[in-house]
């Protein structure tokens, strides 16, 4: 009990110190956020190998999925962020009508002081640093929590930012739900959470008691639309797709994965042919050993996945793959033809290699399916067919939605990164990212010379007037007025 | 009618379900989503306010005792202007953003699509009760929502006013209002919205954002706080002290989340600014302010009681230097100046929401800003001065929600600018665009050709594979062409 309470006094103490290097002004300064971002930078030229190790002993990782979707896509975002940083933090002017004489308007964008970004296991070191770019361009210290389920990523990068970045304004602090609870009861200026929705509700639920802005990067189920595709080409490209945005991603435990699959019952079968073919070319005949596909991050989530297939129902619908092996913690890309939709796997974010079909009488159907849970993080469409693309645009709602392919828009930079309803709320990347870590403080100057007399009580009609042609810039009533020209108009009616 | 009705069946938890169910059928059905109901459901708000004008008078001056001045300005004609600026932006609002794409997801074209959020609920405050109950409600509108608004029950006849008039001008299908108090919000919070915005105080903000957790739904708070206004000498300070006195007395008497909470000015230049100050107060409201018409009143009791207290704490009775003068049975209490008040007394200590203006003196008004940092972060800050170098300084080191420079409150009117606030002071923003923004899903699409698949992307994953990555996502064009040969 004396430990937990001097670890308690510890953490604050380490806070308190960090809001005071805030207070001193040094993360404002273009030249720090610039260090940062290039500390950052080195971080992940230098370090390359050992976050390749890290990831591959967390979760089974291949070198070249952790480039592509971890340490490549967080060098394009320093670059960008460096690329922007002067732009973004010089503001933006406003627009004043004429009227406003000797007025200027802007919005300048400030840090918002001290923030905290938990991660989560999945993309251990992207979804770290995705974030602290941000918080760094803004100009905030940050404490970063990275998740205890991926543990020699969160050493590493215990043991690496301290040595790369400005260690008195960014810290890291590992552990687990104990010290993941302690953390959300401090006083934040800002909460950047990925995880859970269900452990999205504590953190606002925390947040909500200091008043404190979040940003929460949820998940959900994010459906695959294939149309009845007519070109073989195309079918080609829309199962390598499909196949390599739920398998290739570490193992189908990514947000914005391909969840689940919806197809016309007509296509279906033509659909899980071709899939096989392409399944044994990305994976060979034993997947295990190909070396392409992570593995389960750890035994609880292992567990859980097994579960899912054991269902006599759900386990009699899979149409491919379906071993298991506890000991590696490996999951084979298995994939399922019309599980019952009461199942937990219909249910629940799968989160791991089970991809089940859902077969459909139309394809416009998918729009009610899909409306009828949850909104998700992402759709993807595989169409050609421009009214159902319009339709689906207009009549389903998620984060984000993409055509004819999946998870890229997580690379755009000029694209928003975020949820809706259960999928989150709040959104980063690119700019975005600077945007969410700020405060868009509005700046109006105005000079001593120019002032209306008629702003000043004691009121009276003439007066009233006045301000009614100037709220309507109507800057010939208020001469007319001014020199009494005008009479005054007391009517009720619009003017 | 629907008066009596509302009498007769409390409004609990299952009228609450219902009434949301109710809305979302109605957003279901697309009605909403429409350039044509949007515009039209604006130019309701429109003509609304014109021909009701003198009823939103009346009903201002029965809740407040506002001036008919005030209430035509800064409730009438800013809704006004609210929904014209939106009426004339709205289809531009409308039109997806295109954006950009980059070599790492060639070949492909994007843009925002900008979707309404669904059902929505409004609560609104009680010093501007027509304004801000209707404000939010364009914004909403123009992002094509459904919309709940509870009015303050703290100024009924606004709220029976809008009630009557919501009902007989806008689409009642989509566009409801419930009155009431704590039971009926309660209700209304323990339901699922797609988004919740509040105006009020941070009491009630935490309890608003503790039940949207619940739901994970997103929020507006627009709140207070303190908002300091600093006076440098050198400066005119005539002009500084009218628009100080139009900003905070001018202003539902005080009772406005931007007025000037309290002053901070040098040691030297105090006793000529509480002259300056004496003499244009009584220019405005004469000497006997207690009768001046162009006062609001103190709201209520509660509110009459809450500020007389801060008035009369032995730490600060001695410091009154203007005023002091209150009336019951009015619920007037006259334009009051407190000078050199103790940092540790009740008034310094919370957001005063009246007609009391306390002056802090300090030796050099550099001080002034770590003052107002050392408190929670204020919805408006103020500085009057000539000097160039303090100006930057103010504007480069004191967070608030808004600044102004050399004048008070007027970043309020302007369209252009987002109006909220910071830490204690709110979550969000709103007005011109950015009242359309909040009440937005901003969602991003993609578009792929089926062309220009790389083979790299798939498994099985192998070395010249990640060679190739390397150099595409690192973007240089011979980085790319050495690993397309096979070198790196």
């Amino acid at each position: 009990m004396e430990e937990e309470t001097e670890a308690l006094e510890e953490m604050e103490r380490e806070l308190e110190e960090m809001r005071e290097c805030y207070r001193s002004g040094r993360t404002m300064e273009a030249s720090w956020r610039k260090s940062q971002l290039k500390g950052l930078l080195r971080l992940l030229r230098e370090r390359e190998e050992e976050i390749f190790r890290a990831l591959h002993q967390d979760l089974g990782k291949h070198p070249a999925e952790a480039y592509r979707d971890e340490i490549g896509s967080l060098i394009k975002s320093v670059n960008y962020a460096l690329d922007g940083l002067k732009r973004w933090m010089s503001g933006n002017k406003a627009k004043l009508p004429r009227i406003a004489l000797l007025t200027t308007a802007k919005i300048l964008p400030e840090p918002l002081g001290l923030v905290l970004v938990i991660s989560s296991w999945n993309f251990p070191i992207g979804l770290s640093l995705e974030p602290l770019i941000g918080a760094l361009a803004a100009g905030n210290a940050v404490v970063l929590k990275p998740s205890e389920l991926a543990p020699e990523c969160s050493s590493l990068l215990a043991n690496a930012i301290p040595y790369y970045l400005d260690d008195k304004a960014v810290k890291v602090i590992q552990g687990g739900p104990g010290i993941g609870e302690r953390l959300l009861h401090k006083k934040w200026d800002k909460i950047f959470f990925t995880g859970s929705a269900r452990i999205g509700r504590k953190v606002i639920a925390a947040a909500a008691e200091h008043l404190t802005p979040v940003t929460l990067e949820l998940g959900g189920k994010c459906p695959a639309v294939i149309d009845t595709l007519s070109s073989s080409f195309d079918r080609k490209v829309a199962v390598q797709r499909v196949l390599g945005a739920k398998f290739s991603f570490s193992a189908g435990q990514a947000c914005i994965g391909v969840d689940y699959v919806l197809v016309e019952k007509k296509f279906s079968s033509a659909l899980v042919e071709l899939m096989k073919v392409v399944m044994k070319k990305m994976f060979g005949e034993s997947p295990r050993e190909s070396q392409s596909v992570a593995r389960i991050v750890n035994k609880h989530h292992f567990l859980r996945l097994r579960s899912l297939l054991l269902d006599p129902l759900v386990k009699s619908s899979i149409v491919y793959g379906g071993s298991m092996d506890e000991e590696s913690l490996f999951i084979e890309p298995t994939i399922l033809m019309d599980p019952p939709l009461q199942a937990a796997i219909m249910m629940d974010e799968i989160f791991g290699p089970l991809l089940p079909i859902v077969t459909l009488n139309k394809i416009e159907d998918s729009i009610e399916f899909i409306n009828s849970r949850p909104k998700p993080l992402a759709i993807y469409v595989f169409t050609k067919d421009e009214p159902l693309r319009r339709s689906m645009v207009s009549k389903t709602s998620s984060g984000s939605i993409v055509f004819n392919d999946a998870i890229i828009q997580y690379l755009a930079d000029t694209l928003p990164f975020g949820g809706i309803g259960e999928s989150g709320m709040g959104r980063y990347h690119g700019k975005f990212s600077f945007d969410t870590f700020s405060h868009q403080k509005a700046v109006v100057r105005r000079s001593f010379l120019v002032d209306f007399w008629f702003r000043f009580p004691p009121w009276n009609d003439h007066k009233l007037q006045l301000f009614r042609s100037s709220y309507h810039y109507d800057y010939l009533g208020i001469v007319l007025t001014v020199l009494g020209l005008k009479r005054t108009n007391r009517a009720s009616k619009g003017i | 009618m629907a008066g009596e009705d509302k009498k007769q069946q409390p409004f609990d938890s299952k009228a609450a379900s219902s009434l949301v169910a109710e809305l979302r059928g109605a957003f279901a059905s697309g009605t909403t989503r429409s350039y044509q109901w949007r515009e039209s459901q604006l130019r309701g708000l429109l003509r609304m306010t014109d021909e009701h004008e003198q009823d939103i008078v009346a009903a201002l001056r029965s809740d407040l005792g506002k001036p008919e001045l005030e209430s035509v300005l800064y409730e009438a004609a800013m809704l006004r202007n609210s929904c014209k600026f939106a009426l004339k932006e709205l289809q531009r609002w409308m039109m997806p953003e295109k954006v950009k794409t980059s070599l790492t997801t060639f070949p492909s074209s994007a843009e925002i699509v900008s979707e309404p959020l669904g059902v929505v609920l409004i609560i609104s405050a009680w010093n501007y009760p027509y304004l801000l109950s209707l404000d939010p409600v364009v914004g909403a509108i123009a992002a094509g929502n459904a919309v709940v608004l509870k009015p303050s029950e703290i100024a009924p006849a606004t709220s029976a006013l809008l009630a009557k008039l919501l009902g007989e001008y806008m689409d009642s299908s989509s566009i409801r209002v419930v009155e009431g108090a704590v039971p009926e919000t309660t209700a209304l919070l323990e339901q699922k919205w797609d988004k919740i915005f509040y105006t009020g105080n941070g009491r009630v903000g935490r309890i608003v954002m503790a039940a949207a957790a619940k739901h994970l739904t997103p929020v507006v708070l627009e709140l207070g706080g303190k908002s300091p206004v600093v006076v440098d000498s050198g400066i005119n300070l005539q002009i500084a002290c009218r628009r100080i006195i139009v900003g905070k007395w001018g202003n539902n008497n005080g009772q406005a989340c931007i007025a000037s909470d309290y002053i901070i000015t040098t040691k030297d230049l105090a006793p000529k600014l509480v002259d300056v100050l004496k003499n244009e107060l009584e220019t405005f409201y004469g000497k006997n302010p207690l009768e001046s018409k162009d006062l609001s009143r103190i709201v209520n009791s509660d509110h009459f009681t809450r500020l007389t207290k801060l008035l009369d704490e032995d730490k600060v009775s001695k410091k009154v230097v203007y005023g002091g003068e209150r009336d019951p049975t009015k619920l007037q209490i006259a334009p009051t100046i407190l000078l050199d008040v103790p940092r540790d007394s009740l008034i310094m200590n919370e957001e005063i929401f009246g007609p009391l203006l306390p002056i802090l003196t300090v030796d050099k008004l550099e001080e002034s800003f770590d003052i107002i940092n050392s408190g929670a972060k204020p919805l408006a800050a103020y500085i009057f001065t000539n000097d160039k170098k303090l100006k930057e300084h103010f504007v480069n080191n004191v967070s608030a929600g808004g600044l102004v420079v050399n004048d008070t409150t007027v970043h309020l009117a302007v369209h252009a600018l987002p109006f909220g606030g910071v830490g204690e002071s709110g979550i969000g923003a709103y007005h011109g665009k950015f009242s359309f923004d909040a009440f937005s899903h901003k969602k991003a699409v993609v578009y792929r050709s089926f062309m220009g698949d790389a083979a790299i992307r798939y498994p099985p994953y192998t070395n010249g594979k990640l060679r190739l990555m390397k150099a595409l996502l690192g973007g240089s064009i011979l980085g790319i062409l050495r690993a397309l040969f096979g070198r790196s």
